[in-house]
């Protein structure tokens, strides 16, 4: 069993009306089966409203199934007493940078997580220290959030995570609020983590780009995985991906497009130098 | 208008007043807004300013940055004084109309003008110079005594913290909804106060919604990094008195005795004195 595992996972939103009586049922996660293994870089894709975030939140225990079962380092997320410990194994960074940072100034942010599970002072200043160095934020330490760039922002969350020595971080669309520099940063960020550092990343994102170097990627639409595999595996079915409302990159599309007019080309190019040399080779 | 106001905002810097034990700064801001209060002569006066002058000189803020956050509260300060000035009883100095000024009158409006000055200026001092989060910490600690009474210290010391962080924020959002509003035509400036009051509306209801919204996204944040309530909770920044704590305290407590000695010894003087 990998570090996370989650078993015919179903998760329904419960709308009520006014006298509490069920008015809408919706069904955000359907029979989900998901192995993950310690140390890979995971992406997972999907339009909006296809229960990828849904997920995330499953595997932090901001949620609980309503069928099926979730496993996070081993421990069922619906065990209560685990319930500190799974959320201290899987860290989560969310989407908007605003709302997830706690503290006025960055070291006491990142130091908010260790002082909730209850390290020694001297422990906090240490992780502080760690963590701030492996985000590249140091030199911001005794700023002001409020006074940082929106990809900074993201990485104090980050590294807010980090201090709390997770096993898992989950990102649930970390750069969708951010311009394309600061997206940059935050991804090159995540997978300097997962190289260095072997935490386990699930990068939940529908920006196509970003995910072209993860180990493993599955599409959701309508709360179910409906693809899995590597992203050249993925993007070579790009007429798969566009019924459910998703682009490749665009060197692969400018690939796909080639081939569709006969180059000789395979499909699932990923890099603009992978394009190039397929081309060289043609003539 | 809106990024006028300081009151809630840190100013990053190294200085004396800055490293004070929260604490300290907490009760040196109460006992500063108390002396306001009792001072009524022109020596407490003197003392008074010169207190409040050493501490802008060495909390190394800018003084500018302090001004500006009285910009904020310009509207009420005209408007006590304007109070004071025509509706106080007394010996008329100048009357005209119904227009009737007194002694007294004049007297007051200095008055109530200094308070009011100093009181935001002494107490933006010391948010100026902690860190929301120090203040808090100050709160919580200083104010432990209460838990005994069944106070959630812990909890109001937490959620005020959170307030001060989302200030700057939540006026930068006030400020683009207000720019968004009139670029699509909205008018936030002329007509009657009442007017101006119905046209804040569409403006009030976009930060009400958003703000419940940063709301719920914030405490799932924090749940997700484990917080669980004050139990068990360790300090990054755990609070400790150094030396140049009790070397304050002791200029506080010099302070406080000095401006209570200048009121009972000297009672209201002829020159700057109330009831003459």
């Amino acid at each position: 069993m990998g570090i996370i595992k989650a078993v015919k996972l179903c998760h329904e939103y419960i709308h009520r009306d006014e006298e509490g009586n069920v008015d809408n049922i919706e069904t955000a996660l359907d029979n989900v089966d998901l192995d993950i293994s310690q140390g890979d870089f995971i992406a997972i894709l999907g339009h909006n409203g296809s229960g990828k975030s849904t997920l995330a939140k499953h595997m932090n225990v901001i949620l609980s199934p309503s069928e099926g079962t979730m496993y996070v380092d081993g421990k069922d997320t619906s065990d209560e007493d685990e319930l500190w410990n799974i959320r201290q194994t899987a860290g989560m960074v969310f989407q908007n940078p605003d709302n997830q940072i706690i503290a006025g100034i960055v070291e006491e942010d990142v130091g908010f997580g260790p002082e909730n599970i209850g390290v020694p002072t001297k422990e906090i200043w240490a992780r502080v220290e760690n963590a701030l160095s492996k985000v590249h934020m140091e030199k911001y330490r005794h700023h002001s959030p409020n006074k940082l760039s929106g990809g900074q922002k993201q990485r104090v969350a980050i590294a807010g995570v980090i201090a709390m020595k997770p096993k898992v971080i989950v990102l649930d669309e970390p750069t969708a609020m951010l311009d394309p520099i600061g997206r940059r940063e935050v991804i090159e960020t995540i997978e300097e983590l997962n190289k260095k550092e072997h935490v386990t990343v699930i990068l939940i994102t529908h920006y196509m780009e970003e995910i072209v170097n993860a180990d493993k990627v599955f599409v959701m639409d309508h709360g179910k995985i409906v693809m899995q595999g590597t992203p050249r595996e993925i993007f070579s079915k790009v007429d798969e991906l566009k019924s459910y409302h998703l682009d490749v990159p665009q060197i692969t599309l400018l690939a796909h497009k080639l081939r569709e007019k006969g180059l000789n080309i395979p499909e699932g190019v990923l890099t603009k130098e992978e394009l190039l040399e397929r081309l060289c080779q043609l003539s | 208008m809106l990024r006028d106001i300081t009151i809630g905002q840190y100013y990053p810097e190294e200085s004396f007043i800055h490293k004070l034990d929260p604490r300290v700064k907490l009760l040196g801001a109460f006992l500063f807004v108390v002396s306001v209060f009792i001072y009524d002569n022109l020596l407490g006066f003197a003392i008074m300013t010169f207190f409040l002058g050493l501490c802008i000189v060495t909390c190394k803020v800018p003084l500018k940055f302090m001004v500006k956050g009285l910009r904020a509260i310009l509207f009420i300060l005209i408007l006590t004084g304007v109070i004071n000035l025509f509706l106080t009883p007394g010996t008329s100095v100048f009357s005209w109309r119904f227009i009737n000024i007194t002694k007294q009158g004049i007297y007051n409006t200095v008055y109530m003008i200094i308070r009011l000055t100093y009181l935001v200026l002494g107490s933006s001092i010391m948010t100026l110079t902690t860190t929301p989060t120090r203040l808090t910490d100050g709160m919580e600690t200083g104010l432990r005594f209460l838990k005994f009474f069944k106070f959630p210290v812990h909890e109001v010391a937490m959620m005020m913290s959170i307030a001060l962080r989302f200030i700057p924020i939540l006026i930068e959002e006030a400020d683009k909804i207000m720019k968004a509003q009139m670029a699509r035509g909205a008018d936030f400036e002329t007509g009657g106060l009442i007017k101006k009051a119905k046209n804040m509306v569409p403006l009030l209801v976009p930060l009400f919604v958003s703000a419940w919204r940063r709301a719920g996204d914030l405490a799932m944040a924090m749940e997700a990094r484990c917080y669980n309530g004050g139990e068990g909770r360790t300090r990054m920044k755990p609070l400790k008195y150094q030396k140049c704590d009790y070397i304050a305290y002791l200029i506080l407590f010099i302070y406080l005795g000095a401006m209570i000695a200048t009121r009972i010894i000297f009672k209201a003087d002829t020159l700057f004195g109330m009831y003459s």
